[in-house]
């Protein structure tokens, strides 16, 4: 009984994710790209409470209270103020054109599926086919990172990276041991803060946040 | 193929309450849009004295009409009246449903498009012709969503007929994230298909911005009548189409007395929920630029597809 | 004793040979050579029809007749694909023939003579009769280059035109490179077998890589043939240039004669039984793009002839899609759903034949009527041409796929094909394929776009030019030749149930298997392909439905009398409007343009030229040119390549003497070396 809910709940979660990941590759603002993103963070603790009160695991409770706060909270704000203050341009400058962009998701999509299929086969978990989306969502982050040009997305789809694989973790195995959980939070809030010290800099430096024009500049 | 005569006369009752109760979904649209808007709005009844009194004028031709411009309205009101009677309203087992599955019901409402078009073009004036060509392009972007999100629903029926869809998802007993996924890109494809806003705004007459309205601007009297009569019917269609196949619980399955009155009920108060979050989603939004449109279509082509890969990867495999 | 329907398939071919040799003589009759060839022609097509209606109820029949090379009878057999292929030729050349008799006064009263015409139609219809009667290799061939090069003679009819030269040219080009391909296949086939005849072929013993290699030659050389994209670029070209009863025939049938000999080829010769999945999925791709490239270039075009030829562009992807899932299902082990593919592919290859058949003959009599090509200068063709108009108006509705004519019954019956890949073990496959499907439904609504737009633009509307407002409807021979496809096109579309069990032979030859074995169809009135749970259609159902609904409202509206008033036109108030006002071809498909200009690449000119004052506009020049995508980024790239090594050789030419005795050496030595290894 408890098998099957949890990979219900498993199963809606993934494809969540899979959702959340498609439409942060299509917002047109870079607000709605942030919003998106807090909804993956919340998506993925309320992933974790739920494997928490079926599986039992009782620090699964604690880890999703970080997530909570840490990647529902926490990070969406810091990024908020960076755009804020940045005066960073409201839209996303996509280098390859939304539909595009759309297809080739797609494809990888179907690619991480026929990749994770016979891993999944050998796999025991009750989770195991949550692998191929969790592939998926990794994949698309780094889609993300590669077809948008601004500093902030990539961020972004760094982070979104960081979101996923912890997904995958939380499905494959329960989640990770607390020891290292709490080591990879507190990598990441350190990584934004540090991303956020250098947004400033390349801004003090180059006058701007796009990559293009930073790696323009840097060649002069 | 032992279909009993009860069943039949139900079918027909089905596909006579789906023509007569079309204008009933227009008008409590129109109302709640009027509430939502701080006006009093007209009474729910309107759209049946309008369509009174355009039967009653009398109908104006242009000259260089043609056949084809004098029969629209008709093949039109027949095509969506025949679809409308292939989905099961307020009962499971529908004989119809044989006649023409999901992707011929489809079909039938791409010929009265089609038709419709062509009268379009009829006259010869530039409105008719930009509405019919744009009618025809957003027609044609919003198919392969459609199809992929009735295939996404039939993947898992093991079947195209409606009956047995609507069978199929009464007795889900597993979340399926599959179905949300197809839910979402069906109700896309339904504001698109039934020109509504975002897509298209059924009130203006702005000439720039309409789509559907500029092909039948030349009509007048019974023909006109009957092309609202019509594009109410499909709206109803689709309403009841998506309740049939995404929340179906309440529909009858056997031809009782009991049931079938409930399921009734049931359909009534889908119908007018669904019209509810629609008055609500036209006051809030307001009409996209026309070449967004493709975007939002294949967003809804994407969302089904995504729900079949979603289909095959979490629940086939699983 | 000769079977009575492989008879009939020979007189069929002898009256085509007879009205070939008979046309030259009578040349100095222009009326009586044209009334004879013409009738020949549907005389030959209806033995074609009877021939194959006999053929796909009766057993394999076979003949060798002692013509050709020594050691090589030529052998002819009958058997269901033959017969299948027979009767599509015929279901054709039947109208076409009385078409042409009409048709035919036109160009005599233009041309003066129609010789090159009365020689090489028949001729024509002889190749492709021929090919689908051949048994062994050699026969094959030779009836495919009579097809070829008297379509090349065809094509160039109005040779005094630049542009019907060059695409004549291309066309023979690519007919020949086509025609190579194919005999590497059969080369392949022969090296296993040993023997031309297609009954050692059949039997030979094939290794999984010549199993391939045939394969790869064989839909490349048909491919080529049929028009599939990448390699469709001569076809546009070619069937805007014939005369429209020979584009009529090479639209028709003569793509389906590629398809038939891809089938013949792989799974007659080569064998279900060596499939590999991914050659299902490569014929599913090509289909796919085909479709989706030919409907969106067919959208763009404004002559009549070049949209007609990249919509068949279009009907061959679907076709090729229907083909593709066969194949994969019968590779993964699944031949029923493997018979419901092929059904379906069969049932479109017809299809095409009867509507696309009708829509040149349409195009070629609203050209009569109007001395033009160019859709932009047509317009209200309805009222001057009522007969016409409804029969081009008949195939508009077929092959855009709506019911209840024939387009959707085999559209349906692909869907029913793709909704079966839960039955595929390859999940990849599986989840590729309702994709396909989804661009055969968008290939479906762009060419109710491009079909609105063909009738709409030519038929519909004012007349865009005094051509136009003057034109005059066709005799009765060339109505005559419209109307049998018409009437076909609405039986396919009515009683599907009753032509299935017929073509159904076909896949029970090559698969062994019938749909019929495992489920009963319940009657003539329902279609249903695998089970009445799993998806029914029943098209007389519709139809009937459609009529009551009518009637009622006929019944209610039209009961009382009411008398509908004429007046001007409204159009919110504007006054004077005049045709050019109208929506046109450009206009209307404008839209598309926009969304797919990623695809298109178009080129536009604009231009305005001023008065004496910046504010005076004298003209505005707007021109919009949207040349083949793939001609422009894969033909001439590799044109130029090839012209850039053909300089390099022909630099290492001019060296002189010393060079060339450097050559022969050096080639002494190498030949030596070889030797010794």
């Amino acid at each position: 009984m408890g098998d099957v809910m949890l990979q219900e709940a498993i199963s809606v979660a993934a494809s969540l994710m899979l959702l959340i990941s498609f439409a942060l590759l299509a917002q047109h603002r870079l607000l709605s790209v942030l919003h998106w993103f807090a909804a993956q963070g919340v998506v993925l603790a309320l992933t974790t409470l739920l494997v928490a009160v079926i599986s039992g695991h009782n620090e699964l409770y604690f880890s999703a209270l970080m997530t909570l706060l840490l990647k529902g909270a926490l990070l969406p704000w810091l990024l908020w103020r960076i755009i804020r203050k940045m005066h960073v341009h409201r839209e996303v400058e996509p280098l390859v054109n939304m539909p595009v962009t759309m297809f080739i998701a797609l494809t990888l999509v179907l690619v991480c599926f026929y990749v994770a299929l016979p891993i999944e086969r050998m796999s025991q978990l009750v989770t195991h086919n949550t692998l191929a989306i969790a592939m998926a969502t990794v994949f698309l982050s780094m889609l993300m990172m590669i077809t948008r040009k601004k500093a902030i997305t990539q961020v972004i789809g760094f982070l979104s990276i960081e979101n996923a694989l912890f997904f995958t973790a939380i499905g494959a195995t329960h989640g990770m041991p607390m020891i290292v959980e709490l080591g990879v939070a507190f990598d990441v809030l350190i990584a934004a803060i540090i991303f956020g010290l250098f947004f400033t800099h390349m801004r003090s430096t180059f006058d701007s946040l796009d990559l293009d024009v930073i790696q323009e500049k840097s060649k002069r | 193929m032992s279909i009993s005569i009860t069943l039949w006369v139900l079918n027909l009752v089905q596909a006579a309450l789906m023509v007569l109760a079309a204008p009933l979904l227009a008008g409590i649209i129109q109302k709640c849009k009027a509430r939502l808007q701080n006006r009093r709005g007209a009474p729910i009844l309107q759209p049946y004295r309008n369509l009174l009194k355009l039967f009653r004028k009398e109908t104006l031709l242009a000259e260089n009409a043609s056949w084809i411009f004098r029969t629209t309205p008709y093949v039109l009101f027949t095509t969506t009246a025949l679809a409308a009677s292939v989905v099961p309203v307020f009962l499971v087992d529908l004989p119809s449903a044989l006649i023409a599955d999901v992707i011929a019901m489809a079909a039938l409402l791409a010929l009265a498009r089609f038709w419709l078009a062509l009268a379009g073009m009829d006259i010869g004036t530039a409105f008719g012709g930009m509405g019919a060509s744009r009618e025809m392009t957003f027609s044609a972007l919003a198919e392969p969503a459609m199809l992929m999100s009735m295939f996404v629903m039939s993947l898992g029926a093991h079947s195209t007929n409606l009956s047995t869809m609507v069978e199929h998802a009464l007795h889900l007993e597993h979340l399926l994230p599959s179905v949300a996924f197809a839910l979402a890109a069906l109700l896309m494809v339904a504001i698109a298909e039934n020109g509504r806003i975002p897509i298209d705004n059924p009130s203006t007459h702005l000439e720039l911005t309409m789509i559907h309205e500029a092909m039948i601007l030349e009509y007048s009297g019974r023909h006109l009548a009957l092309i609202e009569w019509a594009s109410q019917i499909k709206l109803l269609l689709f309403a009841t189409l998506i309740i049939s196949l995404f929340v179906p619980w309440g529909i009858a399955e056997s031809a009782e007395v009991w049931p079938v009155l409930t399921a009734l009920v049931f359909w009534f108060g889908k119908v007018v929920l669904l019209a509810v979050a629609l008055a609500v989603l036209e006051t809030g939004l307001v009409k996209v630029r026309l070449f967004q449109v493709p975007e939002y279509l294949s967003t809804a082509f994407v969302l089904a597809f995504l729900g079949m890969l979603v289909h095959y990867i979490l629940e086939v495999g699983a | 004793m000769i079977d009575s329907a492989l008879f009939l398939a020979i007189c069929a071919m002898s009256t085509s040979l007879f009205a070939s040799l008979l046309s030259p003589c009578i040349g100095r009759f222009p009326a009586l050579q044209r009334l004879s060839v013409s009738l020949l022609l549907a005389v030959s097509g209806a033995l074609a029809m009877a021939a194959g209606l006999f053929g796909l109820n009766s057993s394999e029949a076979v003949i060798t007749l002692p013509i050709g090379l020594p050691w090589l009878p030529m052998h002819l057999h009958l058997d269901a694909l033959s017969a299948f292929f027979m009767l599509t030729i015929g279901v054709l050349l039947l109208p076409v023939g009385i078409y042409s008799v009409g048709y035919l006064k036109e160009i005599v009263a233009k041309n003066g003579s129609i010789q090159q015409m009365g020689l090489f139609l028949p001729l024509f219809a002889l190749g492709m009769q021929g090919v689908v009667l051949a048994d062994d290799a050699y026969t094959f061939m030779v009836f495919w280059e009579i097809m070829s090069l008297a379509s090349y003679f065809l094509v160039t009819f109005e040779h005094e035109d630049e542009a019907t030269r060059k695409a004549g040219f291309l066309y023979l080009l690519m007919a020949h490179l086509a025609g190579l391909l194919i005999l590497g296949a059969f080369s392949v086939l022969y090296a296993a077998a040993g023997d031309f005849s297609f009954v050692a072929m059949r039997n030979a013993e094939l290794s999984p890589g010549m199993a391939t290699a045939a394969f790869l030659l064989a839909a490349f050389g048909f491919g080529m043939k049929a028009g599939v994209v990448p390699l469709h670029v001569w076809l546009p070209d070619a069937h805007s240039a014939a005369p429209s009863n020979a584009s009529a025939l090479m639209s028709g049938i003569m793509l389906k004669v590629a398809i038939f000999g891809f089938i013949r080829l792989i799974w007659d010769l080569v064998g279900m039984h060596e499939f590999v999945w991914w050659w299902g999925a490569l014929v599913l791709a090509a289909g796919s793009s085909s479709a989706i490239t030919g409907i969106l270039m067919a959208l763009q075009q404004h002559d009549l002839k070049r949209l007609l030829a990249y919509s068949s562009v279009e009907n061959v992807g679907i076709i090729l899609i229907g083909l593709g899932l066969a194949m994969t299902f019968a590779a993964s082990g699944h031949p029923l759903i493997a018979v419901l593919g092929m059904i379906a592919a069969l049932y479109h290859t017809i299809n095409h034949a009867l509507f696309k058949g009708m829509l040149f003959m349409g195009a070629g009599a609203v050209m009569h009527a109007t001395g033009s090509r160019d859709m932009e200068s047509m317009g209200g063709l309805i009222h001057r041409m009522p007969v016409t108009a409804v029969f081009v108006l008949i195939a508009c509705i077929s092959i855009s796929g709506l019911p209840p004519f024939n387009g959707f019954v085999s559209e349906w019956l692909t869907f029913q094909t793709a909704l079966l890949t839960p039955h595929l073990e390859n999940t990849l496959l599986a989840a590729l394929i309702p994709f396909s499907a989804s661009m055969l439904a968008l290939a479906g609504a762009l060419a109710a776009v491009c079909f609105v737009k063909l009738f709409g633009i030519v038929f519909q509307g004012q007349a865009r030019s005094t051509a136009a407002a003057e034109a005059h409807e066709v005799d009765g021979w060339m109505k005559a030749g419209m109307a049998i496809p018409a009437l076909f096109c609405l039986l396919l579309g009515v009683l599907p149930t009753l032509f299935i069990p017929l073509i159904e032979s076909v896949p029970q030859m090559l698969i062994h298997t019938s749909l019929s074995g495992s489920v009963q169809p319940e009657n003539w009135l329902w279609l249903t392909p695998v089970n009445a749970d799993r998806a029914s259609y029943a098209a007389p159902m519709m139809l009937f439905g459609m009529l009551i609904f009518a009637a009622l409202i006929y019944w209610r509206l039209h009961g009382r009398g009411k008398r509908i008033l004429r007046g001007p036109v409204w159009s919110c108030g504007h006054a004077q409007l005049n045709p050019r006002m109208q929506y046109t071809s450009t206009s209307f498909s404008q839209p598309l343009k926009r969304i797919f200009s990623g695809a298109y690449l178009p080129e536009v000119h604009e231009g305005t030229r001023y008065g004496t004052h910046p504010l005076v506009v004298r003209t505005v020049v707007y021109a919009v040119y949207i040349g083949d995508l793939f001609y422009r980024r894969l033909y001439l790239p590799i044109g130029r390549i090839t012209q850039i090594i053909a300089d390099r050789v022909a630099h290492e030419h001019e060296r002189g003497m010393h060079a060339y005795l450097a050559y022969i050496f050096s080639t002494i030595l190498l030949l030596l070396l070889w030797v010794v290894q």
